[in-house]
């Protein structure tokens, strides 16, 4: 694996979650775990993120934050969907003001259901996107996404 | 010294320091995480980190912040150049002092709030830290005669015999440079802190890898003049100063930020009675003999 999957610094945002799914990503970085082991760190700057982890099915009021801070990270970059309602909308998708899904306003690249999320679940989800991640850095050194 | 060793002293510099500044700064967030009951990442981690922001895509806030970091590089390597060249300690302590000049530009040119804040910080940073890198270099000059690093090596007597207040003031200040609790107020390597990364906030991919690898040349360049006060017995010196950075590592962790305001008034009253008094008593005295 080369540096980029050594490396991946993650941000979180919260699009309309119930919190439940917050609580277990907070939890999963929390000294017990040791995320740092992999390299990775919590950063709450889009300008120095790799990971982007969501939670919750974006509402109207935030799905222009949402797709402002995509636009900030610089590629390579990998959108995680955490929870069902970031996945698919869960049982708010047919909500009047729910956009249903992170999907509906940027691409993402893992989903990982539940509700709320399992830390083993979620865990396995950002080591899937490490492999994206990877993916997409050969693709930029190639010259495909700059 | 003549011009063969100088030049070999700056290019070993030029090349070793990136490479140790980053195992010291790798060490650190082993030993940060062992305090923390955690593992911690590889040693090699923040080499990682640099290969991989160095890959990033090239995102400015302002185009100009390319130019800027660059600036910062290359006048810290600069200083740490003379320094290891065995050149004028004063024009190692300007260089350093122009180099975060250029930093701060780079955080005002983002025009973003955090950055900005960060910058100022910054900006305090460097006017507290001036004063004594200042008594320093005066510091050597009373006690070796010369302003010149290799006069100050050849020196039979450590200067630390005459300057230990100085020494100690440069302690205190190291905690701000290196940037740890509870000084490290323009940008933190935690995330425990009110403002995390301040004067970094905006930089992103390769021009925050050179922040980085500047970081790195100033810590090797701060350890060295640490060094310095120990010129007759390097061993001893070497020991002191892994202590010094433990000490660092270990304040780093029980500490919380104090404001901009604690950070001048402690720091430069640390400065004025050690690092002032220190060198007054030795003018008192009449210098020394040499």
């Amino acid at each position: 694996m080369s540096s980029a999957g050594k490396s991946p610094w993650l941000m979180h945002y919260n699009a309309s979650s119930c919190n439940g799914c917050d609580i277990e990503i907070l939890a999963a970085l929390t000294p017990l775990y040791d995320v740092e082991r992999f390299g990775i760190i919590n950063t709450g700057n889009p300008a120095h993120a790799d990971i982007f982890v969501v939670t919750g099915g974006v509402n109207e009021q935030n799905k222009e934050v949402l797709k402002n801070l995509y636009d900030q990270i610089p590629e390579p970059k990998v959108v995680v969907a955490v929870g069902i309602c970031a996945s698919s909308g869960g049982v708010f998708r047919d909500c009047y003001n729910v956009s249903g899904g992170v999907d509906t306003i940027i691409p993402v690249d893992v989903y990982v259901p539940g509700c709320s999320v399992r830390p083993e679940a979620l865990i396995e989800g950002v080591v899937k996107a490490l492999g994206v991640l990877e993916e997409k850095r050969a693709a930029v050194d190639n010259g495909g996404l700059r | 010294m003549n011009i063969v060793m100088a030049a070999a002293g700056a290019v070993l510099f030029l090349i070793l320091a990136p490479v140790l500044g980053g195992l010291i700064s790798g060490v650190d967030r082993v030993l940060t995480a062992r305090m923390q009951s955690r593992r911690g990442p590889p040693v090699l981690q923040p080499f990682y980190d640099i290969s991989k922001l160095w890959h990033k895509e090239r995102a400015f806030a302002n185009p100009v912040e390319m130019i800027l970091t660059s600036g910062y590089l290359i006048l810290i390597a600069f200083s740490g150049a003379i320094l290891f060249s065995g050149g004028d300690l004063l024009l190692v302590v300007f260089a350093l002092a122009l180099s975060h000049t250029f930093l701060i530009l780079a955080a005002y040119a983002a025009n973003a709030p955090y950055s900005t804040v960060g910058a100022e910080r910054e900006l305090i940073g460097v006017m507290v830290a001036e004063p004594i890198l200042i008594l320093l270099a005066a510091g050597f000059f009373i006690v070796t005669g010369s302003f010149f690093v290799s006069d100050i090596v050849s020196d039979p007597t450590s200067a630390i015999v005459y300057l230990p207040g100085v020494f100690l003031a440069l302690f205190a200040v190291l905690t701000l440079k290196l940037r740890k609790s509870p000084f490290d107020i323009a940008t933190s390597h935690h995330a425990h802190q009110e403002l995390v990364k301040g004067v970094t906030s905006s930089l992103s991919g390769r021009t925050l890898a050179k922040v980085e690898l500047a970081h790195w040349y100033e810590t090797i360049i701060l350890l060295a003049m640490m060094l310095l006060f120990f010129a007759a017995n390097p061993v001893l010196g070497i020991i002191v100063v892994v202590i010094c950075y433990f000490l660092e590592i270990l304040m780093d962790n029980l500490f919380p930020r104090v404001t901009w305001k604690m950070t001048m008034k402690s720091l430069w009253t640390v400065t004025l009675i050690l690092g002032a008094a220190n060198i007054a008593v030795l003018g008192i005295l009449g210098g020394v003999m040499v």
